[in-house]
């Protein structure tokens, strides 16, 4: 999919171009942007490396194992099918955390590890219950501190490149509350067809 | 609404001060974790790189031939009729596909019509307010082998819809 919108931006560009004239444009366009998009991943490094840093400290000072304590009881009730006591619990609310933080390559792991168990439960080749709910929240994204953006923020002088943080968490929390009530309403209609 | 602009500038220093204190008080080598986790940022940031380069070029193919243009004009009438402004629209439509590509559009946005205006703002909202559904169930579902996927996808797409219409209605009352 992300294949062909990508051919076809360039190829009907370049199309266009023939048509409209603008064929100089397009020429300089390559050449430029594929510069500015070099210069953008240098500058990058600089926050990425300060936050992942930061990030590291908070994981091995047990920051992340106290917020998964805070969230158990939301987490129980929100994947009923899992016994309470089900190692399935704790590498979801590892993977919780660690997308809260931005920890993506860190969240992974811990979510496959999460399926893991969750197919064990259910012990076929088909989604379960918990498994799309998982997969929902996963999808509406957690993250409190959206490092990435702040970055490309900084990159083109933004006044203030934080103060998007505070609307990106209203958005992902509404989003992450969606996703819940939309798979507990598609959960509650495949029951009903049965 | 002043109110959120505010704990946005707030938010990120008292997180630092609250990991370094934490850190201390559990006497955990700070300075030697930081410099391990930073490392990884920069194994991020260069493989960002060539998603960034191939995403950026073929957009600015597509905007400097004016077909950008031709297309915003086209299905402008009936975004507008929605409130969505035209320009976030291939945001909106790549972002639940590839989150490296909707980054390089999200960059191209911001570049465009700058970081502190209206359409940067949103751009940057979004990008930060949904993941990459196709990529999540794909990642997910394939390493644990599951053919069946339910209605898995429906419950996916559909959260993203609410979550980018979301950002859109926030970013117009914090900063329209």
């Amino acid at each position: 999919m992300v294949n062909l919108i990508w051919a076809f931006m360039a190829i009907i560009g370049i199309v266009y171009a023939m048509f409209n004239g603008t064929m100089d444009e397009v020429n300089k366009a390559v050449f430029e942007s594929a510069n500015e998009a070099v210069t953008l991943s240098i500058g990058l490094i600089s926050v990425l490396v300060f936050w992942l840093g930061i990030m590291k400290i908070a994981e091995e000072a047990g920051i992340l194992r106290g917020l998964a304590k805070i969230f158990r009881p939301i987490v129980v009730r929100l994947f009923p099918e899992i016994p309470k006591d089900h190692p399935a619990i704790g590498y979801i609310l590892s993977n919780i955390t660690a997308n809260m933080f931005g920890l993506g390559n860190a969240a992974t792991p811990m979510g496959i590890k999460a399926m893991e168990q969750m197919k064990q439960l259910s012990g076929s080749d088909e989604a379960s219950r918990s498994m799309i709910t998982f997969l929902a929240i996963n999808t509406s994204s957690l993250t409190l501190i959206p490092t990435t953006v702040i970055a490309i923020r900084m990159q083109y002088d933004s006044m203030s490149p934080t103060e998007i943080v505070g609307t990106t968490i209203l958005a992902t929390m509404i989003g992450t509350l969606s996703a819940i009530i939309i798979d507990r309403l598609f959960y509650y209609q495949s029951t009903r067809r049965k | 609404m002043v109110f959120i602009t505010q704990v946005s500038l707030w938010i990120i220093p008292l997180f630092i001060m609250i990991v370094l204190l934490v850190g201390t008080w559990k006497k955990v080598p700070s300075y030697e974790l930081f410099v391990e986790g930073g490392k990884e940022g920069v194994k991020i940031a260069f493989s960002l790189l060539p998603f960034l380069v191939g995403m950026i070029v073929a957009i600015s193919i597509f905007r400097s031939s004016g077909a950008l243009d031709a297309l915003i004009g086209l299905i402008s009438p009936l975004l507008l009729f929605f409130g969505v402004p035209p320009e976030i629209v291939p945001l909106a439509l790549i972002k639940p596909i590839s989150g490296s590509a909707a980054l390089g559009v999200t960059t191209e946005l911001i570049a465009t019509h700058g970081p502190d205006s209206f359409i940067g703002r949103l751009a940057s909202t979004m990008q930060g307010s949904t993941d990459t559904t196709l990529y999540i169930l794909t990642v997910y579902f394939g390493a644990v082998g599951i053919r069946k996927m339910g209605y898995a996808l429906k419950v996916g797409l559909l959260a993203d819809l609410v979550a980018i219409i979301a950002a859109i209605v926030i970013v117009t009352l914090v900063f329209g």
